[in-house]
């Protein structure tokens, strides 16, 4: 298979400008706030944000600590590229589910709720560790994601409410993430592996969505599959990391990430 | 008559003799591979008809086609299915039906998406075959043979999770061969949307959304077994993932959870096979409007 290139970087401080449009967003899709600072960046295209946006700074934070040691991490090139990128939403996910499971579930959590908490962590962390040995054994550990830090200090992990709203914007992220990413990986064996797992997280996306809103048609509901022609999301990774971004403390870049392979 | 049967007929005969020239269409289009032209070609763009034709001879025998064909015979087994479930009286108000119209709504969508692609890459859409939910007598989900509404119930039940978890499977084992084109992506968008199906009507049946090990659940007839078998699979990319040293302790039992989290692929054969059961002739298999 294709080594990858890493490209190392040092993050600028123009990367205020993509940290608030993330979490613009991300809030404008989830409802939540987001207090987490993730200066991640993608794409690198500045022309992308919105220049005037009133809570953007216009110069950057003095406060901001500087650290012109520290190398960035890239995701890389190719289907490692790919790879990495699936790690970061896996890495994120499995978080998640381990902090609801450290602050003893929400209020109220009944059994049935905490087994089903239990198993969407155990399928994450097992994702995670899965994409961390497959890309070492691939790339090497140089060209493995490292682990990254999360902020979800906004989450409030008490209340049923925020903790299934979060898991179901992760849950539906992942799923239109790994459909959006199809087209652009190279080998069928790692297309198929990404179907293995895109279809457990909407297996998962189906359950949340069914416990917030019981009988209802919301587990598969037109907010997130297309009525018209029956599709479900598909997501650039600009888009999931306008999404996902918020929580994401560790910088990395995606400026290498493989275009898709039809255009579509 | 097998799907099976149905799709080689479909690819080895009715396409060549619409479309005389075959070997000229490759001559002409001789530089570009099949995956390319599928690949130039967007999902349910129309076409005239000569470009049709010419396109059709192109693909025959093109695996991308093969896939589309095999999901859409899925599709309309799908959907009929559940339009006859919400038309049969025997579900109950409430979560089911609301449950099944979306489903339904959803699958419809799905044959309309599926023939408009194919017509839009010149190919013909299989038509429906028939279809017999009983399999021959063995179920009775529409309570017509009197089975009772408790029973017919169950069974439509047991029959959405079996259809609804092959669609994943079969879907997920064609993605290969849908790479490099346009219909990859939408493809891998119905996938998804079949597994949240999958996971909502295992829900309504008490069970997880996420399939344990190759275990097809309470209540399902033994008839499904080959829709879960393989399942049970702990090799990923050549890593047995049970052995590896967690960072995070699994809560339970590991080898159960590993193969939770992995969904596996199923071929072509193994799903028409599946299909087949519910599948007493094939339509004539030729489209007048192709």
């Amino acid at each position: 298979m294709k080594k990858p290139l890493v490209k190392v970087d040092v993050v600028e401080a123009s990367s205020k400008k993509s940290k608030n449009n993330s979490r613009r967003k991300f809030i404008k899709m989830s409802g939540l706030g987001i207090a987490g600072t993730s200066f991640l960046l993608y794409g690198c295209s500045e022309e992308e944000f919105d220049p005037g946006n009133p809570q953007s700074p216009s110069n950057p934070d003095p406060m901001e600590p500087t650290d012109p040691g520290d190398e960035v991490f890239d995701l890389g090139s190719g289907d490692v590229g790919i790879l990495n990128y699936a790690y970061a939403l896996e890495q994120l996910e499995a978080a998640f589910y381990t902090q609801v499971r450290a602050g003893g579930y929400y209020a109220g959590a009944p059994q049935e709720e905490k087994d089903l908490m239990d198993d969407l962590y155990n399928h994450e962390v097992i994702h995670r560790d899965f994409f961390k040995a497959a890309i070492t054994a691939a790339a090497g550990e140089e060209n493995t994601l490292p682990d990254l830090e999360f902020d979800v200090s906004s989450i409030d992990f008490d209340s049923r409410d925020s903790v299934l709203a979060t898991a179901m914007a992760l849950e539906d992220t992942g799923v239109g993430a790994y459909n959006g990413a199809g087209d652009r990986i190279a080998d069928a064996t790692y297309l198929t592996l990404a179907g293995k797992i895109v279809s457990v997280e909407a297996r998962h996306a189906s359950a949340i969505r069914s416990l917030i809103n019981p009988d209802s048609a919301d587990f598969a509901g037109d907010d997130i599959v297309n009525p018209e022609n029956g599709l479900d999301v598909a997501y650039d990774p600009s888009e999931v990391f306008d999404i996902a971004g918020g929580f994401i403390v560790t910088e990395f870049t995606a400026d290498n990430l493989p275009e898709p392979m039809t255009g579509a | 008559m097998s799907i099976i049967k149905l799709l080689d007929e479909f690819s080895s005969e009715k396409l060549t003799t619409k479309s005389s020239s075959r070997r000229e269409m490759f001559n002409t289009l001789g530089s570009f591979g099949k995956k390319a032209a599928a690949a130039a070609v967007p999902f349910g763009l129309a076409t005239s008809g000569k470009a049709k034709a010419a396109t059709a001879a192109f693909f025959q025998g093109n695996s991308a086609v093969d896939a589309l064909q095999l999901a859409l015979t899925l599709e309309y087994l799908e959907a009929e299915f559940y339009i006859k479930a919400l038309e049969s009286g025997v579900l109950p108000a409430g979560r089911a039906e609301t449950v099944y119209m979306q489903i339904s709504k959803h699958e419809s969508a799905h044959v309309d998406f599926l023939r408009a692609g194919l017509e839009g890459a010149g190919a013909t859409p299989v038509e429906s075959p028939t279809f017999d939910f009983t399999a021959g007598g063995a179920f009775d989900p529409f309570n017509d043979n009197g089975i009772g509404q408790e029973t017919a119930y169950a069974q439509l039940l047991a029959l959405a999770q079996a259809f609804e978890d092959t669609g994943v499977r079969a879907y997920k084992g064609q993605a290969g061969n849908l790479m490099g084109t346009a219909f990859l992506e939408p493809a891998l968008q119905i996938h998804s949307v079949e597994a949240r199906h999958a996971s909502e009507i295992r829900r309504i049946r008490g069970l997880e959304g996420w399939i344990t090990g190759s275990m097809r659940g309470d209540g399902m007839p033994e008839a499904t077994q080959a829709v879960y078998d393989g399942e049970e699979n702990v090799m990923q990319g050549g890593v047995n993932v049970t052995g590896l040293n967690f960072a995070d302790p699994i809560v339970g039992d590991v080898t159960e959870a590993v193969t939770q989290a992995f969904d596996e692929p199923i071929t072509a054969e193994t799903a028409t096979a599946i299909a087949s059961l519910f599948i007493v002739s094939d339509s004539d298999g030729d489209d007048s409007d192709g």
